[in-house]
């Protein structure tokens, strides 16, 4: 298992996910969201590429209302 | 008599008799009334304030994986796919986090597909009791969103040196306070907001000027139209208004009026009253 810390909390996850799983084991399968990993943007087409590593720290965005 | 008056308050003053649009990095507009889409008692009511209010524009934010409301439902099922969706940088206080907020509603937004994915509304806040902006931030968050592509449309002071150096700077559109956020204190600082709207325009009359923030009726979104600003961007006014969907329709004509009235070229204003009525003829004495 690995740390990383997922919208500001520390949390445990398995060794070697892509970002694609990661987000699949959320339940975050919306079109709807955007992933930061240490403040890079992570492209919607790189995601299944992208592996998570020990440390990372991933923001995860939606939008809501707003003015 | 009235067809007459119909005949001329449908044409204005400048471009195609008839048609009154404007243009945002491109995109022509019909309406010029921008909403938020926060604080809404519920989306059924934002959704339906949008129709009545007929905008083609709506603000929304970027937040943290909360996809879904308390009933589990997401607010893009009630945002019509024809909208554009302006995605801000609200809550940012510095250029830094609001270029990243900016990329991530970019991203967000391109996976939407919605034609305003490269578009931002950025705010970059000084101060959270008065949300005035940060104007030494602001400008340098657009000056890295421009190099990075995006039409940035800032949420300004009513600065009109600092409106200058943000459309120096490449901003898509300035959008001056009216005042602060949320405030319903209507126009505060016309003077400034007219040199703000001169300078900008000046050799450059379809640079897009918006008032965005601090109307709290008709009448205000009336008065920001009539100094000349080419749309109206608010959220609260009508969120928070008891009865918000009339108050979308409310702002709906208080813009045309505005618009029609700007397009009209008002009479000056006099310290003294000139007569409506022919002043000979008269049948009584004049009196003093």
């Amino acid at each position: 298992m690995i740390d990383v810390t997922i919208n500001g909390k520390k949390q445990l996850c398995a060794e070697g996910l892509t970002l694609v799983e990661l987000l699949d084991s959320l339940g975050m399968t919306s079109r709807a969201i955007a992933v930061e990993i240490n403040q890079e943007i992570q492209p919607r087409d790189t995601h299944s590429q992208v592996e998570v590593k020990d440390g990372d720290i991933l923001e995860i965005v939606t939008l809501v209302g707003g003015g | 008599m009235t067809d007459s008056i119909l005949e001329e308050s449908s044409q204005p003053l400048e471009g195609t008799p008839g048609v009154d649009e404007f243009c945002i990095a491109g995109h022509t507009f019909q309406s010029r009334l921008i909403l938020g889409s926060g604080k809404y008692d519920s989306f059924e009511v934002m959704r339906e304030s949008f129709e009545v209010a007929e905008t083609q524009c709506v603000t929304i934010a970027v937040r943290r994986e909360r996809l879904h409301d308390s009933s589990g439902r997401n607010i893009l099922d009630f945002v019509d796919p024809r909208l554009i969706l302006l995605p801000n940088t609200a809550g940012c206080y510095d250029a830094e986090t609001a270029v990243r907020c900016a990329k991530m509603g970019r991203e967000i937004l391109r996976g939407l597909e919605n034609p305003g994915a490269d578009w931002v509304k950025l705010e970059v806040l000084g101060d959270s009791r008065s949300l005035l902006p940060d104007p030494i931030e602001l400008l340098k968050a657009t000056e890295t969103l421009v190099k990075e592509g995006f039409q940035v449309l800032c949420y300004s002071s009513d600065d009109p040196i600092v409106a200058r150096r943000l459309k120096d700077a490449g901003a898509t559109s300035v959008m001056p306070a009216g005042s602060p956020i949320g405030s319903g204190l209507g126009v505060i600082n016309r003077n400034s907001l007219q040199i703000i709207l001169e300078d900008l325009k000046q050799g450059d009359p379809d640079y897009p000027v918006i008032i965005d923030a601090g109307v709290g009726t008709a009448s205000d979104v009336a008065v920001a139209m009539e100094l000349g600003f080419d749309a109206v961007l608010l959220n609260t006014a009508v969120a928070r208004a008891a009865a918000p969907i009339r108050m979308a329709e409310a702002m709906k004509y208080g813009v045309k009026a505005g618009r029609l009235a700007y397009q009209s070229g008002r009479i000056p204003m006099s310290r003294y009253a000139s007569a409506s009525s022919p002043e000979v003829g008269v049948i009584s004495k004049r009196q003093r």
